[in-house]
Order: C-alpha cells, then structure tokens, then sequence
C-alpha cells in the first residue's frame, strides 16, 4: 500500500507536519491488553460497586426488568454498526424503527409529533423551554421546585446567555404545584411553564387545571417525567404543549446515569421549532412506502448559526431499546406493569409516615421519624439494601426525609426490611 | 421563462410589482431553480412591517433555506395563503400565481435603484 | 463488476401497529407478593387513562422477527466499508459490549452511595486521565452526551474565562469549512459568528485571519485537521495570533482520528476541545448514537469545568460539588457512562503504541484511496491528505452526473456512500473516510467500485443518475416528505378523516 502512494514507510505519512507540533514522546498509557484482561479489569470494577444489593433508589433513574428481547435486538450489528440514516435506500430499518419510536411516543404523551429522541431527559427540558420562547417570541421561563432539581441545574446552564431568565414556583403543603405561587409569577412576558408529572416526589400533578391557567397567559405548558412507566397508567398531559421526559424506564439500564434517552413531544402545529431528527413517511419512485430523516432545514448542518439547536447526535441505539420495550409489553403489558409498580409501592407507603398527602405513582417521601437517613441507610447496606435518596441535599426544608422508589423488581422481603429499619428505635 | 419587463429585480432575485402606492413581492425564475423542489415558505403575516434590503422570510428546500430580502420597505397586506398548502407553485409559477405578499410601500421611490428585466437578466449571466 | 454483493432474501415487513391483534401478548409479569391496589382509587379517576390507543400488540416471536426483518434493510459496518467522512466509520470491538453490561457497572445508580461507586468513579478517573494525555490537555469532563454537547460545554467555559479576566467579548470565529454544529453552538452560548474564508490550499487563510482579529473576538473554533482532512499547518501561529490579543482557541476534535499519539492539541497551543468518543474511540454509532462528547481543556479553564468533579479523599473517589465557578451541570449525573466504559476497553487494548499505530494506519489506509482514485476523480486540494480525502464532481458533472447521484450508485456495488456535499467549501463534494480498521482486500473492491462507477459515467451516466438499482426501494422521494410531512402512524380511519 505504501508503494501506492509513493511512500518507503508509515512515518513519513506524517513527517511533513510542521516540526513543533510532532510529538516525540511515547503517550503514557500501558501497553495493550488481551480481550480477557480486560473483561477481568472491568469484572472488578463491577464488583467494587456491590452488584446483587436490593434498591429502592429512584429519583429519575429506575430499576425495571429487561425483556431479553431487547439485547438480542440492539445486538445485531445492523443497528448497532450503522451510523445516522442519512442514506435512506439503505437505512430503512433504523428509519422504520424511528418511525414507530415517533408514533409510540405519540400515543404514550398524547402529542401529535415526537422527534427521534434526544440526549437526555435533563437536557431536553432547556431544548423545550427554548422552542416555547421561540414560539411565543416572549423570554421568562417558570418551572416548579418539584421538577428534577439536576434538570433544573441543566435549564439554568443552558438559560445563561441566550437572554431566558429563569424563575421557580414553590409546592404547596401536598408536595404539589403551589397555584397561588405559580399565578403571582405569571404575566404576559412568560414564554413557558415547566412542570414535571408525577413530579420528584412521584406526585402525580394536576396538569389540566395548571394548563388552563398558564393557557389564560398565553404562555406554553411544558410537562417532563421522569418514570416513563407511568404513562402505561395515567393519563397523558394532553393540555400540554410540549412535552419532554426520559425513557430510562424501558429497559435501559442505571448505568451510572447513561446513556439514557430523552424525548420530545408536541403538537403539529410547532412541529418546525422541534430540535433534533425526525422521520417521515414518504414513497420511493417507484410508489412503496419509504421512510427518510425531514424537515432538516430546522436543523445545524443546513442552517448552522440559525438552527433550531445544535443538536445532532441522537440516542438512535437507546430509543431502539425503548422501542423494542414498548413493544414486547404493548398495550396491555405496559398496563400492567405500571399497575404492579403502583401496588409495590403503596405498599411500601402504606406502613411508613408519608410526608405529602397527595396521588403518587411508584416513588414518594417519607418521614424518618427522629431516625437520621444516614443511620437507616447504613442499617440497610448492612443487609444488602441501598435504601432511597436523602431529600436534603436538594431540598434543605426537607431534611430528615427520604425519597423512597418501589418497582416490579421490589421484593416484598426487603421491603419489609426497610420497613423495619424506618421503624427501628 | 421569460423576466416580465413590469417587474423590478432585485440582485437577492426577488421581484417587486408596481401598481400605484401597492408592491407586490415575488422571488425569480432563477431563484427558484437554483433551490430545487420548494418545500415550504415562512411568510410574515398581515399588518407585520418589510424594510428594504432585510430579511422579511425564507423558502425551504429539502436540504437548503433561503433568506427572503425586502426590495422596498412597507405594511403587509396581504400573504399569499397558496403557498401554505402549494409549495410547489413557487416552482411552476415564480412570477405569477406564486407571488409571496403585498405591501403598502411607505416610499414608491424606494423602488427607483431596483434592476430591469434587462439589467436583471444582464447580472445573471455575469 | 460488481464484486462485493449478489441479490438476497429480503423479506417485507409491515408497521408493529399494522401487525397487531387485540390481545397478543409477549410478556409474562411475575407474580404480585403484595395486595393489588385499585388504581382508580389511590390515582383518583381523572387520573388514570382509559388504554393507550392504538399501541402494538404482538407476540414475542412476531416482536423479534419485526426488528430482525428490519434490521436486514441496513447497511452497517459489520457489513463493510463505511467510509463517510468526518464520521469515523471503524469497527466497534465486542468486548466493549460485553464490559458495558458487567452488572456492576450497567446496574449501578447514579445516586448509590461513594462507598459503592467505586469502580464506576474509577472508570472515569482512569480515563479522564488518559484522554488528557492523549489530547494534551490538562483536565478532562466526560459529561457531554454528544460533540456538540461538548461544543457547548465548551465555548460555555471559553466564556467563563473571559469573563472572569474582565470581558466575555462578543464573536466567535468560524472557518467556512466547519460542521454546522460550530456556528449553531455558538449562538447558544450568546455570540455572533463570524465567518472565516479559507485559502487555494484548503487552509485557514492566515493573512485574511489576522483582519478578524480584533479585541470584540471570544474565540476561534478550529477543526484541525480541518474538513478537507489537511492539516492546519499555521496551527501553531493561529493559535499565537489569537492569544495575543486574549483571544482563546477551541478545537472541533471531530477529527482526532488522524491525531493520537503523532500531535498533541495541547502542545500546539489549543485552549479547550472536545473528544467524539463514538469516532475516535470506537463506541457504537447504533444509527445516530448515543455518543459521549468528552471536552479537555488548559489549566486555566479547569476551574469553569461542570460539576461535579472527582476527587481523591483518602484511598477513596468522591465527588466534588464545591465548585463555585463552575458553568454548572450540562446534563443530569455524570455523562454517558456506558459509553465511556467502551472508550476505555478500546483504550486499554491498544495501548499508548496501538493507539499510535491505529493513527498511522487510519492516514495510510485514507492515502491509499486517495492515490488510486487521483486519476479518476478531481481531487479538492493538492495539500497531503491525512485520514481522510476529499474529491469534487468536477469531471463527471460534465456529463451531468453529481455527487449524490455516485453516492447512490456505491450502494449497488455494496458499499455505503462516503459523506455527500460536505464541507460546502467544495462544490460537489466526495469526502471519503476508510478508517484503520479496513484491510486492503476491503479498500481494494472498494477502489474498483470508485473506479468502475467513473467508467460508467462516461458511457452511460443513467446508469448512475437512476441508482440505486438494487435496493429494496428504490430512490426516496424527500420532497414530499418534507412537503407534507407524515411522522407518524395513524389508523386508517383517522389517517383519512385528517385528509378531509
């Protein structure tokens, strides 16, 4: 190959670059490893963080069963090796698959258009706020205490310098939205409301009477969630105007916090403010049904410095995963999976002092009742237990409370071990 | 197709009609074939202002967006609802029914700089 | 003649909601241990909804043979040469698949306790130490999810430190080569961009530089090697020329590829840049992602890098929250952490040599194409290409015959298109990137394909303009997509009701 390009060896295909930029040193990084070696490095990591311990951790990250189906699909090399659908005569089956991701979207949030998924569900709230201010041409952005404070960490990163200042509206004694506090905040220089449905303390909030008020300000409603598995039960924001969320639930592991995937939602007629890839029908010349990536005049590559957002990357892999849970569970399935997760957790609720008297879906805050969270949390890793999230280090008015998450994979053994550890003296 | 000689140019290729204190605002022949299948038009609405030489809207193709520039600066009268639901017209018809908006002009003068369908035709072949 | 492929069973598939029947089922919930609760009573009616309408239903047998159906109508790199340009198309090893998903670390939560995060802590630490050597840089984030994630981390922290000295300033430099991600980025972050022209060589004209540079200029944003896969040789004086009028140099490292272990951004002067893990180091495109847009920076930006931190506290990892002059979070947790598992199993397999080796191969590979194809395709710029080669449709747009239309005739000999169009700075562009994970025999058919396509322009230039020949659908009509866009499905009945 050398001889080819009219070269005597490797190092010359890099002697023309300037002297002072050539780095002579050898990079200090260890010599390659076997493929066993490495599975054996990563094998003591894994077991450095305690696998096999009970959880009942939520917060934004769950812990759902996943069908075997799912890795059997996004193992196959045709999905995982293939890149952007860009080339749509041979990439039609990551683009049917983004299509049926659309439209399952579509059905779970009420909306008429969902995009091919995003980052995250954090970084898809700043991406919604954006487009609201884009639509309404108007610039303050509200959003709820109770929405995921890291997503709201997010909005405010993203908010800095593009002219969007932020505010927040407090809960009231239920753990819900405060309306009095949410209706002092609201004027007609508000571009979007920001609320989170079932909210952090998985309150499920009363979104049609928030819609109605923040739509008599002509500001957009913005509804995220964090527990997708939720949708298979509850009724759908559908007074929203846009929503976002993560899809974590639907067979993506933890992972430490990702790769997860986050949508975006919203009614047709916003559809060309929606950041990100979209799929749309179309034929091919000869008349059958074809699927290609549209509308990507919103998009950077075409319209750089005046793109919807600088968004490329999708979650494509991810939302495939989603797609393949949604699928295996379908319409009944995720009914009932949604139904056993609100069952395991009111029964963990049902013996220990709920902080707000509200409708909760699988997560909600308990009382220690003069224990400190740190002392029943380590009372449970003793027994192979990671216990829930302490609320004070979001909420310091909430100190001494803990937010506790049941799901499917809840076993009624261990939560009657953390039970007892809220109750021990 | 022919450049009608009761048109003004402009060198961002739009055109404008005449009729008294009333402009009408369309894009060329040239402009349209340079950008291929029209796909979508973003039109300002009614009562909305133009000032000459800034952008009042852009024509999407598939894969490119074209800025719209005023060629006089007024109050828009009236938004042709066609091109809502007809991209394509714009291909077919850039300089009849596919016209994009009328103004009142605040200053019929401001037309006087505008090219012919000469001089316009005269700058494409540079 | 076409080589590399033949027809093959391709079976037809309809949409999951057009397959399914009412009560299909391809689940099995395990048994409830505690009482059923009435969900209408503890939710409250209004609150529960009636069914999800029109979601699927079907077996599990029908669910895997959907998705495996589909999954034949893609090309992948599994299946061969991938060579788009400024992708970085290489081969992703299993085993990262298989250490992603050691249940220690795919099952960790990101709020378990430090004392049992250790090894995902270690994990980041440990790879966070090795791209800030392989960039040069002395600090690293991993918590962007994308590149352009990570171009806004970046140019975030660019103008955090500007301020902190006094003045954000106003313009963010951008050659007429860059990706669109550039510009795009930005705006996000409150600047107006300015556009840079390049020179006869494909190069930032450094002449025609040193007129944008005055005291309202943040930044330059610079992909090095640049689009056209040269590399910027003034790199060094660039970045000189910036910095003396206190003007900061991020990198676009899209381009990494041609880089490791031969240059260094940080020894040629670059202030902050970002890292395509899913490129550089081989994780997964998985057809649009997810990737990881890690960003490394000088010592005098760390300060603004986004929280929270590592930190070393005894013999122990823990995250540091104490940082007051952080941009803050990006995105919620610590970043795509799956992703960097697979970025340090590539990393660890190579080592530092391998890592070096890979480069050398990736340019050789890319030098190869360009030398065969020299004599058939106008090639955009004289200078030495490096890991990739960018040609124009010169000669065979005399015929009538675009880029795109060649693109379209690669996939009836079996290959994916290289990047069409792109970088606009090249009219009628072929940018082709092979990676080093091709082997000549691979290259060679892939050569013969590039050749084979230039005779046929010549004598029979349909041939091309109507490809792809041998797909299962044949050229997609993208302009009544966007015309009338359809992003959804709905049921007939409705379908046609909307119509009317």
């Amino acid at each position: 190959m050398l001889d080819a390009i009219g070269l005597k060896n490797q190092d010359e295909l890099v002697s023309y670059l300037p002297e002072d930029v050539i780095f002579r040193k050898k990079l200090d990084i260890p010599d390659g490893k076997s493929e066993y070696d490495i599975v054996d490095y990563f094998r003591a990591r894994g077991d450095q963080n305690g696998p096999g311990y009970a959880s009942f951790l939520g917060a934004g990250v769950y812990r759902h069963y996943r069908p075997v189906l799912v890795d059997t699909v996004v193992s196959r090399g045709e999905f995982l090796t293939s890149y952007t659908p860009y080339q749509a005569e041979i990439a039609q089956g990551t683009l049917t698959s983004i299509f049926e991701f659309q439209t399952m979207v579509c059905q779970l949030t009420g909306m008429d258009v969902a995009n091919a998924s995003m980052y995250d569900g954090s970084s898809a709230v700043p991406e919604a706020a954006m487009m609201a201010v884009r639509i309404k041409q108007r610039d303050h952005v509200l959003v709820s205490r109770t929405v995921h404070p890291e997503y709201r960490e997010v909005l405010s990163t993203y908010a800095k310098h593009q002219g969007m200042p932020i505010d927040t509206f407090a809960y009231d004694a239920r753990g819900r939205v405060d309306m009095d506090d949410l209706k002092s905040k609201l004027n007609d220089g508000v571009a979007a409301v920001i609320l989170q449905s079932p909210n952090f303390f998985g309150i499920v909030e009363q979104v049609s009477e928030i819609a109605s008020l923040v739509h008599s300000h002509g500001a957009l409603l913005v509804v995220a969630f964090t527990e997708a598995v939720a949708l298979g039960l509850l009724e759908p924001p559908r007074d929203a105007d846009i929503v976002v969320g993560e899809l974590q639930s639907f067979a993506i592991t933890p992972c430490y916090g990702g790769p997860h995937a986050g949508i975006i939602a919203t009614r047709d007629r916003f559809v060309r403010q929606i950041p990100g890839r979209l799929v749309g029908e179309t034929v091919d010349k000869d008349g059958q049904r074809a699927f290609c990536l549209t509308l990507a005049t919103r998009e950077q590559h075409i319209r750089r410095e005046k793109a919807t957002s600088n968004i490329c990357t999708n979650q494509a892999l991810i939302a495939l995963m989603a797609t393949v849970f949604m699928t295996v569970y379908g319409k009944q399935g995720l009914r009932e999976l949604a139904e056993q997760n609100l069952s395991k957790a009111h029964y963990l609720a049902g013996q220990l002092l709920v902080r707000f008297e509200s409708p909760f879906f699988n997560e909600f805050v308990a009382q220690t009742n003069g224990r400190k969270p740190a002392q029943i949390e380590a009372d449970l890793l003793e027994q192979k237990i990671v216990g829930g999230l302490a609320l004070g280090r979001f909420y310091p008015e909430l100190e001494g409370c803990v937010l506790l998450c049941a799901t499917e994979m809840s076993k009624r053994a261990d939560m009657d071990r953390v039970i007892a550890a809220f109750h021990k003296h | 197709m022919s450049y009608p000689e009761n048109l003004k140019y402009t060198k961002e290729h739009e055109w404008l009609l005449v009729e008294g204190d009333m402009g009408t605002i369309g894009i060329t022949d040239h402009a349209q074939e340079e950008l291929g299948d029209i796909v979508f038009v973003d039109l300002p609405k009614v009562g909305g202002k133009t000032s000459k030489g800034l952008s009042f809207g852009s024509v999407e193709s598939v894969k490119a967006v074209s800025d719209l520039y005023a060629p006089v600066s007024g109050e828009v009268l009236e938004v042709n609802g066609l091109l809502a639901t007809s991209p394509e017209q714009l291909n077919t018809d850039p300089h009849g029914a596919a016209w994009l908006i009328k103004v009142r002009m605040d200053s019929p003068a401001e037309a006087s700089d505008l090219l012919s369908a000469a001089d316009y035709q005269k700058y494409l072949g540079e | 003649m076409i080589k590399k492929v033949s027809s093959h069973i391709n079976q037809n598939e309809l949409l999951l909601f057009e397959a399914s029947s009412p009560g299909k089922r391809g689940y099995q919930l395990p048994d409830l241990d505690v009482p059923a609760v009435d969900p209408e009573k503890v939710l409250g009616d209004l609150n529960v909804r009636e069914e999800i309408e029109d979601f699927p239903e079907v077996s599990e047998v029908e669910a895997i043979r959907h998705f495996t159906r589909l999954s034949t109508w893609n090309y992948a790199i599994d299946l061969g040469l991938y060579p788009l340009g400024s992708c970085t198309m290489k081969y992703n090893p299993r085993v990262n698949e298989l250490v992603a998903r050691t249940e220690g670390l795919a099952w960790a939560h990101p709020y378990q306790p430090e004392s049992l995060s250790q090894g995902c802590m270690e994990v980041v630490a440990v790879l966070e130490h090795a791209l800030a050597e392989i960039t040069g840089m002395d600090s690293v984030t991993l918590q962007p999810a994308a590149g352009a994630h990570g171009e806004f981390t970046g140019i975030l922290m660019m103008r955090a430190l500007l301020e902190s000295r006094g003045n954000p300033r106003k313009k963010i430099l951008v050659p007429d080569s860059a990706h669109g991600t550039n510009p795009a980025t930005a705006m996000m972050v409150g600047y107006t961009v300015q556009n840079v022209k390049s020179n006869e060589r494909g190069m930032v004209d450094v002449e025609a530089l040193a007129g944008y540079i005055t005291e309202d200029v943040a930044g330059m944003m610079i992909t090095n090697p640049n689009t056209v896969g040269v590399f910027e040789e003034n790199i060094r004086k660039i970045c000189g020329m910036l910095h003396e009028k206190g003007a900061l140099v991020y990198m676009d490292g899209a381009n990494m590829n041609a880089l490791v272990g031969v240059t260094r951004p940080g020894d040629f002067g670059i202030d902050v840049m970002h890292l395509n893990l899913h490129k550089t180091f081989s994780t997964p495109h998985g057809g649009g992602g997810p990737g990881s847009g890690a960003v490394a920076v000088v010592k005098e930006m760390a300060p603004f890098l986004p929280g929270p931190r590592l930190k070393r506290v005894g013999d122990a990892w823990s995250w540091n929250y104490d940082l007051p002059q952080s941009i803050g979070r990006v995105r919620s947790f610590y970043g795509n952490f799956g992703v960097l598992v697979r970025a340090l199993a590539y990393i660890m397999a190579h080592g530092g040599n391998g890592l070096r080796q890979a480069t050398l191969d990736a340019l050789m590979n890319a030098n190869y194409i360009r030398a065969l194809l020299e004599p058939y395709y106008e090639i955009a710029y004289k200078a030495n290409s490096m890991h990739e080669c960018v040609f124009s449709d010169d000669r065979q747009a005399k015929k009538g015959v675009r880029t795109g239309d060649i693109a379209k005739r690669l996939i009836d000999y079996g290959f994916h298109p290289y990047t069409v169009s792109f970088p606009l700075i090249v009219r009628g562009a072929l940018m082709i990137e092979p990676t080093e994970t091709e082997s000549k025999r691979e290259l060679d058919l892939f050569v013969d394909a590039m050749i084979s396509i230039a005779h046929e322009v010549e004598e029979n230039p349909e041939l091309v303009t109507k490809a792809p020949h041998s797909t299962r659908i044949k050229r997609v009509d993208e302009t009544r997509a966007a015309r009338n866009p359809i992003l959804r499905w709905k049921p007939k009945s409705t379908a046609s009701e909307a119509a009317d």
